[in-house]
């Protein structure tokens, strides 16, 4: 078996696909996202049958979820889980299988949107032969992964793949529930749901939240737990923390779903319930956030010097941003305002732009170099520029939907002196249009720190350096070269060290 | 209890299970008993299934992404009481499936908004809303008028729907294309089995004007249909009667 320095083979090309297609699919997801933006501002942008906004806006929430959020989580997973158990991925065979089967899966998909195929349930559109095909390749997904951890070397699993796993077992879940249809013909497209009504709704909201609490969280919460200690160079703060952290988040996600449907026609006791957990969920949500951001006790001066740490640390505090304001917009009464808005619209954007796309492009700045093995990136200072374009777009972002947000919420219930409606819906309408092109100009900056990222990573690759002063600060020491990672992520999880 | 939790990190198929327990418990308890209480869904007089071409209007508006915009679900709240009728009851949505109550209102909600506008108006609106609404964002869809609806085929659209519950008969999904036609025109032979399967309140007319079946036709008569079918001035919700009596 392995000596201590000796170090497994790893299947870092299958790493490789999936980071090329975190960020090809991620420029199209936000290109997308800024197109409709801006049909919201101007309509004559709706152009013929296949790209009207209805059409388009299932194509940029699956673009940026599953396409850039779900290569991202292969990549980061299949990476993470050979080095912290150091050994090989299993089966080249089928984890190349997975790579393509996604992609497969996207563009059916994609077409499906565009030629006016879905299902019509948010997050869920792709029709039942999609369906089938995505889960053939969840579950190879699964089994690759399951016996990559059954060939570890190392005795315990580490933290970050409870998350993985966590995500992928229950995103199968979620979809084999939410997709039960009956199509009209073996050879037409067109299928009915088996839940209708009420039933739907529930299912519907159970599925789309934790789409959110195990997609989006889990899963990205897994990269933190292995890229931001490997980052600072620091083992995880708290080994309880994260044992609390796991349980009592995959436990409390799962009830949430129901804040989507309060004064529906959902009966209250299930609001009710979906409110009560939605406000404890607040407490898992930032344990984990402070046992990421603690990680770096005694390291936080890497944060002056390593904009690619500083993306994940800020991607942390959108997080517990947006895991604050989720159990807040929950309550009912706060609901009763926000619901319908476009404050849910710069909610999901907090978490996705903030979170979700944050720690996506820190983790794939750390991999890069270490995948293509250069010294470092091709340049820190545009990493710089990237972070602080980005994070200027996501303000002016949210900032922008949280006054379109509560000002309709607040338009829509405002009565007269007399007793009437003070204003007829087009009206409110017509109000957003200047914040709205403050929301499309800060997808714009989102999506330019995007390409200066493409173009950052395009020069690493090619094995250019910039040749600033200050090198990367992870990457200039041979004993820290990317190649163990794992090692100090590993500590506090009881795991052997291995150098 | 943390040091037992090593057990679980040293044992993959151990964490699997684990985990699949920890994360059904909640969907367990909120979805299971909607499906066998009685209370989820209390009967409400005058609702039934659509009949074919309103159900090929849902399609449309299902295909062109409409619910992305606009809910069709009026929540117990003054304002909305107010601006779009009673609010939604459980029992008007059992045959969608999916459900069409939406998320979003960058439009406004349409689940009461059969019969607020006429026929003429919702084709014009929907060939060009800025002509008469000009401050609308709403994409237009000229296309829906020209294209001929294809109904051939949408009995097996029934035997679908009525295998995931809703309660077609066999008179309905054989005669299925015979009434979708015999709803888009004014006064077609076969209006008395529509009619009659479907009940009085059915509207059937020549929606669009247009000589030929469009999917504008279509698509009109499911908007019109939109919360008409329950009979609300018998309603009462006491927390004692049931709906209808």
């Amino acid at each position: 078996m392995n000596t201590l320095n000796e170090k497994p083979n790893y299947n870092d090309d299958i790493v490789k696909l999936f980071t090329i297609a975190t960020i090809f699919w991620g420029i199209v997801g936000f290109s997308v996202g800024l197109f409709i933006a801006l049909q919201l501002a101007f309509p004559a942008l709706n152009f013929g049958e296949y790209l009207t906004f209805g059409r388009l806006r299932p194509l940029h929430t699956s673009a940026v979820v599953f396409a850039f959020g779900g290569n991202a989580l292969f990549a980061t997973s299949y990476f993470t889980v050979q080095r912290t158990c150091r050994t090989r991925l299993w089966s080249d065979g089928w984890s190349n299988f997975t790579f393509w089967g996604y992609q497969f899966f996207i563009v059916l998909a994609a077409i499906g949107y565009v030629t006016g195929i879905t299902q019509a349930k948010e997050y869920a559109e792709p029709e039942w032969y999609a369906d089938l095909w995505l889960t053939l390749v969840w579950v190879v997904y699964l089994v690759v992964f399951m016996m990559t951890l059954k060939n570890r070397k190392e005795p315990h699993i580490y933290v970050a793949n409870w998350f993985f796993l966590g995500f992928i077992v229950t995103v199968a879940v979620l979809h084999l529930v939410q997709n039960i249809s009956v199509p009209v013909s073996i050879f037409s497209t067109k299928s009915y749901p088996l839940w209708g009504g009420v039933q739907s709704a529930m299912i519907q909201w159970w599925y789309a939240h934790n789409a959110v609490g195990f997609f989006l969280t889990a899963g990205f919460l897994g990269i933190m737990y292995y890229f931001v200690p490997k980052r600072a160079g620091r083992p995880v703060y708290s080994y309880r923390l994260s044992i609390l952290h796991f349980w009592s988040l995959i436990f409390m996600y799962i009830w949430a779903g129901p804040h989507h449907l309060h004064y529906t026609a959902l009966p209250d006791w299930a609001q009710t319930l979906g409110m009560t957990f939605s406000i404890m969920l607040w407490m898992p949500s930032w344990g984990g956030m402070i046992n990421g951001m603690m990680t770096l006790s005694g390291a936080w001066h890497k944060l002056r010097e390593d904009p690619v740490l500083k993306f994940m640390i800020i991607s942390l505090s959108f997080y517990g941003m947006s895991t604050f304001e989720g159990p807040l917009m929950s309550i009912k009464e706060v609901n009763a305002l926000s619901h319908y808005t476009d404050w849910t619209i710069g909610h999901v954007h907090s978490g996705a732009l903030g979170w979700v796309a944050f720690i996506t492009f820190g983790a794939v700045y750390h991999l890069v170099p270490v995948l293509w093995k250069r010294s470092g990136l091709y340049s820190l200072k545009l990493v710089n520029t990237h972070l602080w374009i980005a994070t200027i777009g996501i303000v002016l972002y949210i900032a922008a939907m949280w006054v379109t947000g509560i000002m309709e919420g607040l338009m829509w219930r405002s009565y007269d002196e007399l007793g009437f409606l003070r204003w007829s819906f087009v009206e409110t309408v017509q109000a957003k249009h200047i914040p709205y092109l403050i929301r499309a100009f800060g997808g714009l900056l989102f999506l330019t720190g995007a390409l200066i990222m493409v173009y950052n990573v395009v020069r690493t690759i090619r094995g250019d350096t910039a040749g600033e002063a200050v090198q990367d600060m992870v990457h200039d020491t041979p004993q820290n070269n990317g190649q163990n990672a794992g090692q100090n992520a590993g500590q506090n999880a009881g795991e052997a060290v291995h150098v | 209890m943390f040091n037992k939790h090593a057990v679980l990190e040293k044992n993959s198929i151990l964490m699997l299970i684990f985990v699949v327990i920890t994360i059904s418990i909640g969907g367990l308890v909120e979805i299971v008993p909607l499906f066998r209480m009685e209370t989820t869904i209390e009967p409400v007089k005058g609702i039934r299934p659509y009949t074919p071409l309103e159900l090929a209007g849902q399609n449309v508006y299902i295909r062109e992404g409409c619910y992305g915009c606009h809910s069709q679900q009026i929540r117990a709240l003054r304002d909305e009481v107010e601006r779009y009728g009673h609010y939604s009851l459980a029992a008007e949505s059992m045959y969608d499936h999916p459900f069409q109550w939406g998320s979003k209102r960058t439009g406004p909600d349409l689940a009461r908004v059969g019969g607020k506008y006429s026929d003429e108006w919702h084709v014009r609106h929907m060939i060009n809303p800025q002509a008469l609404v000009p401050e609308s964002i709403m994409p237009s869809y000229p296309h829906l008028s020209r294209r001929v609806l294809n109904l051939a085929d949408i009995g097996d659209d029934l035997i679908a729907l009525r295998a995931v519950g809703v309660p077609y008969s066999d008179e309905m999904i054989n005669s299925a294309t015979q009434d979708a036609y015999a709803q888009a025109s004014q006064d077609s032979d076969y209006l008395d089995g529509l009619l009659e399967r479907y009940g009085e309140k059915v509207i059937a007319r020549n929606f669009d004007g247009e000589t030929h079946t469009s999917e504008m036709d279509a698509l009109v008569a499911y908007l019109q249909v939109l919360g008409t079918m329950a009979e609300l001035q018998n309603y009462k919700h006491d927390g004692t009667k049931r709906g209808g009596q």
